[in-house]
């Protein structure tokens, strides 16, 4: 992402990033998942200013009622308004999957593109490193995190990060292997490039395909990761709540108030939706063949 | 009575993009014996006619709008695919331009070739194998028993493309449809696998329908010939009339097109002596190999010079070291001894860093203009890298920079903002050596820059690489397989063999009177017209 920004507009030819741009708004389903999120990521910022309610304000004799005017979504069993839980959950699980997918993909994308780029020994190393944290069980490796540091909303994202970057970093190596011997890679070099600006301006761009739609994958990942381990007691804690949280505690109450699983599951189907349109968008505006016909 | 007789066959493609009508009510007929040449240049339609007939087209997109073809009695045009399968492969063959991927790599060739006679045939497994073998014999492969249990990946490109034609002999049909066999083939090579296919023919007394770009080719082997452009027959009829008299524009284009004769050298540039602008001597590249301890030496000792503002040729078949070569010259592959000199500067040894400066100086154009530029980066971003990097240029200059090398190349200035995949071949080949050209270079090193490319638009890029060669005073090395476009070409050339330079010396001197016995046969393998 940070890539993206570095290019600018150019005097005459438009960059990649802008034709890309471009391209996307003409893609109503991918545009409507980016207008969504961006709509969803507000109201979570906004939460503490236009909730209802306090995200922890019981009201015991309300205890789990349907959706009326008062509770629009309804209440849980404590009697705390589920619209206002789901939008204070969305600031928490929206955060984590975003954060630490950029996390995974910043790493991953790197690393995997200097494995794949020097090939040989570098390689045979880095990937060996892949395949040691690959065998190591992370839910020990986070809950040591956890016992150490206390709980911390800000490790967890880096923990669940280090944790999902090694995917990524596969994927990005293996199109940097096929794409590096490409006449248009020797082409580079042979203009004199340097091996930072050849993986960036030409490797990278052509690589960017399968990382997207793998990252549009691994949001929601992260999001059921997160609930797990706020089930385990290392995330996020009672009272507060994030949407992997509420689906769980919606789940053991869904015979007798099924609108507990009902709407968080609403907000996490939607949000993956939206991310899985956008991303497949993405991966087509990114592709100048694909999207001219 | 013909054997294949095919009339007013119309195909169109149904893309997004619209209707394109890719062949336009095109007949003609095969009888037994004969051979139809189908010449063309990409896109013209000579494949589709050849899919159509067997129902090998995609359909959708591909519609068959009009036409019928005639065979033993049937309309194949008409025939559900059921039909068609005891037709394809079985009386009709086809062998295609590329042996490697049309064989199975998981598969010994002897079964390969057998699976169609206990399939169709309820041949006995032992009979089938004998048969193959004797087939295998007959194209000519040595130590057929052993063959037959070879895996594809062990036989060189001409010995698979003998068993793809025992393939397509099998089922013994009457009609053989050869869809450019020879193309991915060295000369040598070419030469004997036409020989087998006009042996072949006349000895079971096949139709033959043979589709090449290469009119040369057609002209040896063709007693009818099609003229096709862009989906509709321009000329047919009779071989020799029409390459003797061609009565189309197009036709006479082609043939006009077809390098021919030897570069016209003026007497000021023979007449003084001029300096060496690189010095190689000695040089020596290996590779390591997977399945073997001994590294393979591609390039072996070789010496040679480039004269300031001359285009050497480098001719050699595939895997000949001539890449290998014109790589390590660059220091794009790293050679492991000798020297080479550019105006006296050593560049060997120099590491990446090192060579980055004079990377300016030493410039390279690559044979396949769809693998050469970055599918992802505009014309205007692919010319302004080098031009930013070399000659510091950016804003206003930098736009105009670029704009005068697309106009240098031929290309409008319009196509800055477009993206490689919206140009053809020969558009995509003048950016990439536009490119080339940004650093203002002093050698350029082409690498086989027309091999991928029409007859007719090969005549353009080589006319805009002598033009540039000219104005900008390059040196140039020319490195390829076609010994007629090197002859119409190049001022010097170097003959390499096995990673040796076998022969070298002016072009015509070495065209005319080889003196190695490897150049002769190379030039003796040359079709001519």
């Amino acid at each position: 992402m940070t890539v993206m920004q570095a290019q600018t507009a150019r005097p005459a030819g438009r960059s990649l990033w802008a034709d890309a741009w471009a391209r996307l708004r003409q893609n109503r389903l991918a545009f409507g998942g980016l207008i969504f999120l961006l709509f969803l990521m507000g109201l979570c910022l906004l939460t503490p200013w236009i909730a209802p309610y306090g995200y922890a304000e019981q009201n015991l004799s309300m205890g789990a009622t349907p959706p009326s005017a008062a509770h629009w979504l309804g209440t849980d069993i404590f009697g705390r308004d589920l619209l206002t839980r789901i939008l204070y959950g969305g600031r928490v699980s929206l955060a984590v999957g975003l954060v630490a997918t950029a996390v995974a993909a910043g790493i991953g994308v790197l690393y995997g593109a200097l494995a794949g780029y020097f090939g040989g020994r570098v390689d045979a190393v880095m990937m060996r490193v892949v395949d040691t944290l690959y065998a190591l069980p992370f839910m020990i490796f986070i809950i040591l995190l956890m016992l150490v540091f206390g709980r911390n909303l800000l490790l967890l994202f880096l923990a669940i990060g280090a944790v999902e970057w090694l995917t990524m970093a596969r994927i990005v190596r293996g199109q940097v292997q096929a794409l590096k011997n490409m006449e248009f890679v020797e082409a580079a070099v042979s203009l004199g490039l340097s091996r930072w600006t050849i993986i960036r301006r030409h490797l990278l761009p052509n690589a960017l395909g399968p990382v997207i739609v793998y990252a549009t994958l691994t949001v929601p990942s992260v999001m059921l990761f997160e609930a797990f381990l706020s089930f385990l007691g290392l995330g996020i804690q009672p009272p507060r709540s994030s949407w992997g949280l509420l689906i769980s505690y919606g789940v053991e109450t869904m015979e007798e108030y099924p609108w507990l699983l009902i709407f968080p599951g609403l907000a996490l189907t939607g949000t993956l939706f939206a991310l899985n349109f956008l991303g497949d968008g993405l991966r087509d505006a990114l592709d100048v063949r694909a999207a001219k016909d | 009575m013909p054997l294949l007789d095919l009339a007013h066959l119309s195909v169109s493609f149904h893309t997004r993009a619209g209707i394109v009508r890719a062949v336009d009510s095109v007949s003609f007929s095969v009888a037994p014996g004969e051979t139809l040449g189908i010449v063309g240049e990409s896109g013209s339609g000579k494949s589709v006619c050849c899919l159509a007939l067997l129902g090998l087209l995609p359909r959708p997109p591909a519609v068959i709008e009009s036409g019928s073809a005639h065979f033993e009695g049937k309309d194949l045009l008409a025939l559900n695919e059921r039909t068609l399968r005891t037709i394809r492969g079985r009386r009709i063959s086809m062998i295609f331009q590329d042996p490697m991927t049309c064989l199975n790599p998981c598969i010994p060739i002897g079964e390969q070739l057998i699976e169609p006679l206990l399939q169709h045939r309820n041949t006995r497994r032992r009979t089938a194998r004998q048969q193959a073998i004797a087939l295998l014999d007959e194209v000519g492969i040595p130590a057929p028993e052993r063959r037959y249990r070879s895996w594809p990946h062990e036989l060189s490109g001409g010995m698979r493309q003998r068993v793809m034609i025992a393939m397509a002999l099998i089922a013994e049909p009457a009609l053989l449809i050869a869809d450019e066999p020879t193309t991915a083939l060295d000369v040598s090579i070419q030469k004997q696998i036409l020989e087998l296919i006009k042996a072949i023919q006349s000895r079971r007394n096949l139709g033959l329908i043979f589709v090449s770009h290469d009119l040369a080719v057609v002209r040896n082997l063709a007693d009818q010939v099609l003229v096709m452009e862009q989906g509709r027959a321009v000329e047919q009829g009779a071989a020799e009339p029409i390459f003797n008299r061609p009565q189309q524009p197009y036709t006479q284009k082609l043939l006009a097109a077809i390098p021919r004769g030897s570069k016209t050298t003026s007497p000021t540039e023979t007449a003084q002596p001029v300096a060496n602008l690189l010095e190689v001597r000695t040089l020596t590249t290996r590779f390591t190999q997977a399945d073997s301890k001994q590294p393979f030496t591609a390039v072996n000792s070789v010496d040679f010079d480039i004269r300031q503002g001359e285009i050497l040729g480098l001719v050699g078949e595939s895997g000949s070291g001539k890449s290998t070569l014109g790589r390590s010259i660059l220091n794009l592959v790293r050679p492991d001894s000798g020297s080479v000199r550019l105006r006296g500067q050593q560049l060997m040894g120099l590491n990446r860093r090192q060579m980055r400066p004079l990377r300016a100086q030493l410039q390279m154009i690559f044979q396949d203009p769809y693998a050469s530029l970055n599918p992802r980066m505009s014309v205007f971003a692919t010319l302004a890298e080098p031009l930013r990097l070399h000659r510091a240029l950016k804003g206003e200059p930098l736009a105009s920079a670029v704009g005068a090398l697309l106009e240098d190349v031929g290309l409008p200035p319009s196509c800055m903002r477009k993206y490689p995949h919206e140009f053809s071949g020969g558009q995509r080949q003048r950016i990439a050596i536009g490119r080339a050209l940004a650093s203002q270079p002093t050698l350029v090193v082409a690498d086989e820059p027309v091999s991928a490319l029409d007859v007719s638009i090969q005549k353009q890029i080589l006319e805009l690489l002598l033009r540039l060669v000219a104005r900008h005073n390059l040196s140039m090395l020319f490195i390829s397989h076609d010994l007629a476009v090197v002859r119409a070409l190049c001022d010097r050339v170097l003959v390499m063999h096995r990673g040796q330079i076998v022969e070298q010396g002016p072009t015509e001197a070495v065209w005319t009177a080889p003196r190695d016995p490897y150049t002769r046969a190379l030039i003796a393998a040359v079709p001519r017209l």
